[in-house]
């Protein structure tokens, strides 16, 4: 094992991280403050309690995947998109690196960024509703798990996409209402009962509901079948970065 | 003595159906200067792709130090440094970390000495903590430059180092493969540059439409491919060619001011020596001798006309 690749890559990642710092965490700091304006003062001051928690705490979790979810793809995603773009990928290529070593470097970084954001969240969070871990532990591990997840889906994506459009395109069409369909700001109980069972089609559920479990032990779905989805998301991403590595696809001509 | 780096039967067909490789067979040893020749498409810059490990090979195999391009990916890899033909560089980054990057991934430990060094080298050293996107062109082709040589290859690609490159540039390029030669480094550059070749490489190899036409020492090539000319500048000029003169095969030129004889260098006919007696008795005064060697930019053009 190569590591000082991997660590290579990583602070090389870490350092794109850095140089749009405000970008990739104020932003998203910003736009949750928005969200809990909105939903949270809005909405909360109608619905004011969902299985007995406050409306505006019980977002929180929701909130928190939302960020992660799309930070964790668009970081991955470009993070390899960008050097097959410029050409820069050439020394990656030519280096004794193997394919799993530079995953390990660009998913790590990008779920390392993921995870940072998601504990801003939290932590602004905090400032506008009472918020208790029922879970730390398993609060953790979702949250790292998506994180891993996510980027490696969003590392894919970079992989496959040719031109920039197609980089928005997953993220923008399948994923974000995909998030906000997965319960994120309402328990699924809420919506009429053929909506429900639609709603079992969306892996994204099965995430937000562990996670929120790890919160205040309420769930639209078991928390054991909410591991098993994101370990069955993370092998799914996992098989098929292996058949990109065994063929180069869209890495070598 | 095994072959620093062995190619074995090398095809690329790219997706589209572009053959761009045709069983190329090359062998180069350690030390030795290797320039590729060809015209743009020829498949140079394939050819060193496939065996850096950035394309994947149709059919075929190369060996780098013995070790297997693909099955021994990473002892083939860390023997190898690589300087693309464009100009790819991380426009954010400086040209330090960049160095301090490219170390990394070869595996090998922070070391800000060798790195100096590097960047001196190449005069880039006050430009170290600059961004790259304010680098000149020429700059950010000796950081690529730097790039490959800071984790101490053994066999150093340079894909048309001096494509639009200036003249003092191209200079110091030259300078510096005759250095990395001393110190044992092979040079595999390509280029469709004459002169390049001619000036810095012990063996050319000729490359058209994914063929390796030949490789060969570049002054055999030269000999034996190249025609030789000697012009004789006469005193006075003449009106009529001396029957003696025009039988060895001579020529007048130049309004009877200049007598010409072209051989080839390999023909053992032709001996100088002889031919200037045979000019001294036929009575005709010389003021001046000199033979020219055709370039290789002519024996170039001669091979390609033969080949189909
Ligand atoms: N990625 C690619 N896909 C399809 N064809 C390619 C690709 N890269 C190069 N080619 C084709 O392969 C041939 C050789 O190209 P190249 O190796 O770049 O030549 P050179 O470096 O000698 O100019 C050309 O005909 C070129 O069009
Ligand atoms: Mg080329």
């Amino acid at each position: 094992m190569n590591w000082r690749a991997v660590l290579a890559i990583y602070l090389f990642e870490m350092a794109r991280t850095k140089r749009t710092i405000s970008q990739s965490i104020v932003s998203p700091v910003l736009s949750t403050s928005l969200y809990f304006v909105v939903f949270g003062g809005a909405i909360g001051s109608r619905i004011e309690q969902v299985d007995g928690v406050s409306y505006g705490a019980f977002i929180v979790p929701g909130l928190i995947m939302l960020s992660i979810m799309t930070q964790s793809l668009s970081n991955a995603s470009f993070g390899i998109y960008f050097p097959r773009f410029s050409g820069t990928i050439y020394e990656l290529l030519s280096a004794p690196v193997s394919f799993w070593e530079a995953t390990v470097g660009y998913v790590g970084a990008a779920a390392s960024k993921s995870l940072m954001i998601g504990l801003i969240i939290l932590a602004t969070a905090g400032f506008f509703v009472p918020i208790q871990i029922a879970h730390p532990m398993w609060m953790v591990a979702f949250l790292v798990l998506t994180s891993i997840t996510f980027s490696l889906f969003g590392f894919l994506i970079g992989i496959w996409a040719d031109d920039f459009e197609k980089l928005q395109l997953i993220p923008l069409l399948v994923v974000t209402p995909l998030v906000f369909l997965g319960g994120a700001f309402y328990s699924i109980e809420m919506l009429p009962a053929a909506w429900q069972t639609v709603t079992l089609f969306n892996p994204v559920v099965y995430l937000i509901s562990g996670f929120r479990w790890s919160f205040y032990e309420i769930s639209d779905v078991g928390v054991g079948i909410s591991l098993l989805m994101v370990m069955v998301f993370m092998a799914v991403c996992l098989t098929l970065i292996g058949y990109v590595f065994k063929t180069g696809y869209r890495l070598k001509q | 003595m095994t072959p620093v780096l062995s190619v074995q039967h090398l095809n690329k067909v790219y997706k589209d159906g572009q053959q761009a490789l045709r069983d190329i067979n090359l062998d180069v040893a350690k030390g030795e200067i290797l320039a590729l020749l060809g015209p743009n498409g020829a498949g140079k810059t394939t050819l060193i792709s496939i065996i850096c490990g950035i394309v994947n090979a149709t059919s075929g195999r190369v060996r780098v130090g013995g070790f297997d391009s693909v099955t021994q990916f990473r002892q083939a890899r860390s023997l190898i440094g690589l300087v693309p033909q464009e100009l790819t560089t991380d426009t954010f980054e400086t040209p330090k970390g960049s160095l301090n990057f490219s170390r990394g991934l070869f595996g090998l430990p922070p070391d800000p000495g060798k790195v100096e060094q590097v960047l001196r080298d190449l005069s880039l050293w006050d430009k170290k903590d600059n961004r790259i996107m304010t680098l000149s062109g020429g700059m950010k082709r000796r950081l690529l430059i730097a790039k490959a040589l800071v984790h101490e290859p053994k066999v150093l690609f340079l894909d048309e180092p001096t494509a639009g490159v200036d003249v003092a540039l191209r200079q110091d390029m030259w300078q510096m493969v005759a250095q990395l030669r001393e110190q044992g480094v092979t040079v595999v550059l390509t280029t469709h540059y004459i002169e390049e070749a001619e000036a810095i490489a012990d063996r050319v190899g000729v490359i058209s439409c994914g063929k390796l036409l030949l490789v060969e020492d570049k002054y055999k090539l030269m000999a034996s491919m190249g025609q030789k000319q000697l012009q004789v500048d006469l005193k006075t000029p003449l009106t009529e060619l001396p029957v003696t003169l025009a039988e060895l095969g001579f020529s007048l030129q130049n309004h009877g001011q200049q007598l010409l004889l072209g051989y080839r260098r390999d023909d053992e006919n032709i001996a100088v020596g002889a031919m200037l007696s045979a000019i001294h008795q036929a009575g005709v005064e010389v003021a001046d001798i000199h033979t020219v060697q055709s370039s290789l930019e002519e024996i170039f053009i001669e091979l390609l006309q033969e080949s189909p």
